[in-house]
């Protein structure tokens, strides 16, 4: 019944607005472009498609995200994910048993949780009859579990999902090394004395070595910092741009921490340890302070910093995910609708933190949208080098010519749009759980800035990368 | 394919990389001395520090030329005058390359030894200033940085070079017969000790830069940039330069120091070598070591370490005296200009005469994943090309994919590729046994087993699958392509391409037209072998084409030396000694005895008497026997998995006593007998030469040394008859003539040649 009634009265400023505009467009533009998709006037079209379903975001939570090695220590990476799913049940107060399906994102996998969406929504005592599966694509695992979802829902298979992303850099899988692995393997199998004693005698004391996951591209065998490095430099980012960028991040974070803005976290209390409420990584210095570091990867005349890259970092999030008619039914007010949304990859070698600039125009393309038309910007910010680099060649003609296929260039951001509320470096980037993070303050902005549409654009490992539109809800 | 599995061997012989170093030098020159600009190098002021560009006009590489060097003294002079300036730059405006040694023609058109030894007082002199240099002034090294332009770089305080694959460092003057001869003796052991100093002028190896760096041969690494707002070599230039300003200024701030910290195992050798006992014995070493791979026919790396020694044990005014007098000396040797002249050649085989063809072969089919099949897949996927192996059985298909991988994964072994690339690179092959996708290959080249009715079996089965515009290759050693052409349905796209065993080592491919070939399709297979990194000589049909048919004759005179009663091992230790890196009683065992009598058979039959001298029946019964060579364990020698060893074959006694010949005593000394198979592999060239099968001298001095191993030290035969003299190879051709017959009969050419001693092969 209410879903019925819902319909109606959801498309009645939908109507209304595209009523306005062609009642203006006469006025102004050629009866020609008419037809063109007007994106231009401040009334615009909603991004609603006929004979797809709305998805919509109820809410978003996620824990505080803390520096790796603090609080979160003697965590598993399924404590963390089950204190964003406890929070976001406390938050959203959704009857467990309505949800569908939990999707969970996450990079470095804690070998005994591999499944950890599963270990999680029953620690956090979902319905045992909701299934759970756990994605990975880098630092867009969690945009990955969300568009999973979106995809559930647009094509009808389920009405509620949860969706969110953990990672837990304390604590990483080191592992024995290849050969002590294969003489473990090797001895459970030996039946006889005589056959472990051969297998014990091979063993050598290099053996025991061990095996550290890195941050580094298996394809390439570079490290992250290293490639960002080499951007910034390919990009003519200087250090001091860097520095700048960095501290206007912590200070728009600090600001906003202040202010009560972040309002998706959750307060989490560690067990055996005190109630943890805010993020912990947020420190603006000073440029002067900044300047005394010394470069992190490429030594010793490298541009980055650990003061302008993100840290390792501790945190899980988690959100709430419906068709739009079923949380009307359900008698939610959703926050933002989740529209548009693209993948791209590129050469994970010189293009490896490119993603949003491939991804940014080709999703506003999909959408019908300009720069213009984006109020909240919301972009994963890996290394202040990576964001500006990004900046230059959005900004670039001759990369949108060469390297992208375009005519023009895609356009710049405008600074007083983006990443408002701080960023990956200020705030933290648990590689799993960033995506959730920027959706939702995308969508967050955009009801306290006011505006309509948010974009968020992250890069990712393996030379990815992804953005998508969020449309606030009407109000 | 009688050319030779042996071959391979050759590539561990140092004198046969030269050619492997690309682009070593140019053959610009231009004087234009009337201009008051300076065209090789300008300098700009960034700051306090100059940025001196190098950039030879109208050529792919800067190299070491007079007018260089005269720009160059200006500028620095200018530079140090200057009060504004404190530090300075050196960089290369070309993007592949720094400096790539010095211009072979300014050293080849000196007249006398003093001549040389001048320009390399010259260039010592200024090197010796910029040491010198009361401002410090910096390297940045993108690209080849070789031979002079090292020796440029050492000179430097400080050394920054870029990662990237183009960047090499090294002294490859001894690959031309020559020393470093620009200081390069006297700082390179001082920079990086004198065995990792000799090591790199011995052997004239590239070292790239991640190496060079490790080794202290440069102080900072750049990584090459991606793209950005201008095309990534542009930027990385770019970048190298801002890297190098900045170093430049903290060297001038004194708040960088060029001193390096040394490894303890750096430490430990350097202290060493300070007790000359130690060193003597290190100078014995290495002396004996270069004797025994030279056998004494390279004159220029026991005078490098002599040198070495000579600025060690008397001081560097004695050392740089030694080194511009013997460089002097060592640049007018026949051996020198030997090696030049084979430089020369290869850099013209490397050019596609036919011009660019009308269609990019993307897509290859090969036919046959035997050794050559196989070698042939493996250099063509890791240039990209998509490549299809076919075989007629799995077995066979299986052990031609796994050549392939074992070649890739080699060199991921020696850190030349990741593992990473080498999956990528083989996902470019695929292997079948069917006709699948042969519909859109540009060309097929067969390599099945040589036999005239299965090629002309494959031929037509395969004509039935491609699309017209698809070349169709044969790869075969001896068999006319015209013979093989003839069920052809398009003659016109059949065309030879005659590889060399083993493939990815052997540098030459010789292509063989017929006259129905047309020009496309030779352009189409010039640009191919390109790609795969060939040295490419062009040869007309005829049997056995232009290599094989030297090397018959000779083969022929090696079973009549054998028949005389020479010991296989006597036999090889005389053609080493001659030069060639293979002896010739072990190369017939590594081509395989049923090939080489294989071709003695066909050749015979055409060739009559010419290619008489030896009795085929020595071979037919070796093959009787089993004696296979080494891929039946048995041939002349015997040979086992794992033993390195080499036995006589005691069971070949009995075959060679049947057939034993009494030796002619007036021709049978040690030299006559290294003359009478040289002479009649010589004679055999000029007469392909003569036959118009070879368009040019110079290819077939590049076929007969990247084919088969003759001498490099002599050049190739063409070389070989204008240094050593036409008129007397004439006469050793007559004196052998009259002991044995007419296989010695000189042809026309080279008799022309003897009777005006003023033609030459090489103007």
């Amino acid at each position: 019944m209410t879903t019925i009634l819902a319909y109606p009265f959801k498309n009645l400023p939908t109507t209304s607005k595209w009523a306005l505009r062609f009642a203006i467009r006469p006025l102004s533009c050629s009866s020609q472009l008419r037809a063109a998709p007007a994106v231009q006037t401040k009334t615009k079209k909603t991004l609603a498609k006929p004979n797809i379903r709305n998805v919509v975001v109820v809410d978003g939570v996620r824990t505080p995200f803390l520096l790796s090695g603090t609080s979160y220590k003697d965590l598993m990476p399924h404590d963390l994910a089950r204190a964003a799913l406890t929070g976001l049940l406390h938050r959203t107060s959704v009857p467990k048993e309505v949800v569908d399906y939990i999707i969970f994102g996450t990079v470095i996998q804690e070998v005994k949780t591999s499944n950890v969406a599963r270990e999680a929504a029953l620690g956090a005592g979902f319905s045992d009859k909701t299934p759970a599966h756990t994605v990975t694509m880098a630092c867009i695992s969690a945009n990955q579990a969300m568009t999973t979802g979106v995809g559930l829902i647009a094509s009808g298979q389920c009405d509620v999902i949860v969706a969110g992303g953990v990672e837990l850099m304390s604590d990483v899988p080191i592992r024995h090394s290849r050969k002590m692995r294969k003489l473990m393997l090797d001895l459970n199998k030996a039946k006889s004395m005589g056959q472990r004693l051969s297998l014990i005698s091979k063993f050598r004391l290099n053996f025991l070595a061990p095996e550290l996951p890195a941050v580094a591209e298996f394809s390439t065998s570079e490290t992250m910092g290293h490639s960002a490095d080499r951007l910034a430099a390919a990009f003519a980012v200087s250090r001091l741009e860097q520095d700048e960028y960095a501290l206007r991040s912590h200070s728009l974070a600090k600001k906003a921490q202040d202010e009560g803005l972040l309002s998706d976290v959750v307060p989490f209390r560690v067990p055996g340890k005190d109630t943890v409420t805010k993020d912990n990584g947020i420190r603006p210095s000073s440029l002067e302070q900044m300047a005394k570091l010394k470069p992190a990867f490429i030594k010793p005349y490298g541009t980055v910093t650990a003061a302008n890259s993100s840290f390792l970092t501790d945190g899980a999030s988690a959100i709430l995910i419906m068709a739009e008619e079923k949380a009307l039914a359900m008698g939610y007010k959703p926050k933002a609708y989740l529209r548009d949304f693209m993948y791209v990859s590129q050469d994970p070698k010189d293009q490896l933190l490119l993603g949003p600039t491939y991804a940014t125009p080709k999703v506003l393309e999909k959408a019908g949208l300009t720069m213009n038309d984006i109020d909240a910007f919301e972009f994963h910010e890996a290394f202040s080098g990576q964001i500006l680099a990004n900046f230059k060649a959005m900004d670039s003609d001759w990369f949108a010519e060469n390297y992208m296929g375009r005519k023009t260039k895609v356009g710049l951001p405008p600074l007083e749009k983006f990443n408002n509320w701080g960023g990956s470096l200020s705030l933290g980037h648990p590689f799993g759980a960033t995506g959730c993070r920027l959706v939702m303050a995308a969508a967050n902005r955009l009801r306290k800035e006011g505006g309509q549409y948010g974009l968020v654009a992250a890069c990712a490992a393996g030379g990815q990368g992804h953005a998508m539109i969020v449309e606030a809800y009407p109000k | 394919m009688v050319a030779c599995r042996a071959i391979g061997i050759l590539c561990r012989f140092s004198a046969f990389r030269i050619l492997r170093s690309r682009g070593y030098i140019c053959r610009n020159f231009t004087g234009s001395s009337a201009l008051l600009t300076r065209t090789h190098i300008n300098y700009g002021v960034k700051g306090d520090v100059a940025v001196v560009r190098i950039n030879s006009p109208n050529s792919k590489v800067n190299t070491l030329s007079k007018e260089l060097h005269s720009e160059f003294t200006e500028v620095m002079n200018e530079i140090w005058a200057s009060d504004q300036i404190r530090s300075a730059v050196l960089i290369s405006s070309k993007p592949g390359c720094f400096i790539a040694g010095a211009d072979i023609n300014m050293l080849s058109a000196c007249k006398t030894p003093q001549e040389v030894t001048q320009l390399s007082q010259e260039a010592q002199r200024i090197l010796e200033k910029l040491e010198k240099s009361p401002k410090p002034v910096v390297a940045a090294i993108n690209g080849s940085c070789l031979g002079g332009g090292l020796e440029l770089a050492i000179s430097c305080q400080y050394r920054i070079a870029t990662k990237d694959r183009k960047t090499v460092l090294g002294v490859p003057e001894v690959l031309l017969g020559a020393l470093p001869g620009a200081g390069g003796t006297q700082r390179l052991p001082k920079m990086v000790g004198v065995p990792a100093a000799l090591d790199m002028m011995l052997t004239g190896r590239n070292i790239r830069a991640d190496r060079a760096k490790k080794m202290g041969l440069v102080d900072q690494l750049v990584e090459p940039l991606g793209p950005g707002l201008k095309p990534p070599e542009e930027r990385t230039m770019e970048y190298l330069e801002e890297v190098a300003i900045t170093f430049a200024k903290g060297l001038a701030d004194k708040k960088i120091s060029p001193k390096r910290d040394k490894g303890l195992v750096e430490k430990l050798t350097a202290y060493a070598m300070t007790i000359p006992f130690v060193r003597q014995q290190v100078y014995k070493k290495v002396e004996e070591k270069v004797r025994k791979q030279t056998k004494g026919l390279y004159p220029a790396p026991l005078k490098i370490i002599d040198v070495v020694k000579t600025g060690i044990e008397q001081g560097s005014d004695a050392g740089y005296l030694s080194e511009s007098q013997k460089f002097g000396e060592l640049i007018m040797t026949k051996e020198s200009k030997a090696l030049m002249g084979l430089y020369h050649g290869q850099v013209l085989c490397k050019k596609n005469k036919f011009g660019a063809p009308q269609k990019d072969v993307k897509h290859l089919a090969i036919l046959g994943a035997g050794l050559m099949g196989a070698g042939i897949a493996q250099v063509s996927v890791d240039k990209g090309l998509k490549t299809i192996l076919k075989d007629a059985t799995l077995t066979g298909l299986d052990r031609g994919q796994q050549q392939v991988f074992k070649g890739l994964n080699d060199k991921v072994k020696k850190k030349a590729l990741t593992s990473f690339e080498r999956d990528s690179i083989f996902s470019n092959l695929t292997g079948q046994l069917d006709y699948q996708g042969f519909e859109k290959a540009d060309m097929v080249i067969e390599a099945v087993f040589e036999d005239l009715s299965l090629k002309h079996r494959v031929l037509k089965e395969v004509e039935a699958v491609i699309p017209d515009h698809c070349i169709f290759a044969s790869n075969t050693s001896a068999l006319p392509i015209s013979e093989i052409a003839a069920v052809s349905k398009r003659p016109e796209k059949v065309i030879g391409m005659h590889y060399f065993s083993p493939v990815d080592k052997m540098q030459l491919l010789e292509i063989i037209t017929t006259e129905k070939t047309s020009r496309d399709t030779s352009a189409s297979a010039i640009a191919v072998g390109l790609k795969q990194g060939k040295v490419i000589i062009v040869v007309k049909d005829g049997p056995g084409f232009y290599t094989t048919r030297c090397l018959a004759p000779m083969m022929s005179e090696v079973i009549r030396i054998l028949q005389e009663g020479v010991d296989p091992k006597k036999l090889d230790s005389l053609t080493t000694s001659f030069g060639f890196p293979v002896g010739a009683a072990t190369l017939v065992d590594e081509v395989g005895v049923d090939v080489a009598k294989h071709v003695a058979e066909d050749l015979g039959k055409v060739f009559g008497e010419r290619f008489g001298g030896g009795n085929p029946e020595l071979l037919t019964q070796m093959v009787s026997k089993g004696f296979l060579g080494r891929k039946s364990g048995k041939g002349f020698y015997i040979y086992q998995e794992g033993v390195k060893r080499k036995d006589l074959n005691s069971d070949m006694d009995s075959i060679l006593a049947s057939l034993k010949l009494p030796p002619n005593s007036e021709v049978s000394s040690d030299e006559d007998i290294q003359f009478r198979l040289v002479t009649r592999f010589v004679n055999e060239a000029v007469m392909c030469l003569q036959e118009g099968i070879l368009a040019t001298p110079a290819e077939g001095d590049i076929g007969a040394v990247f084919g088969l191993g003759f001498p490099p030290c002599l050049g190739g035969p063409f070389r070989f008859v204008d240094l050593y003299g036409a008129q007397k190879i004439v006469d050793r051709l007559k004196k052998y003539e009259a002991a044995y017959g007419k296989q010695f009969t000189p042809c026309q050419l080279l008799a022309d040649h003897a009777n005006s001693p003023n033609k030459k092969f090489y103007q």
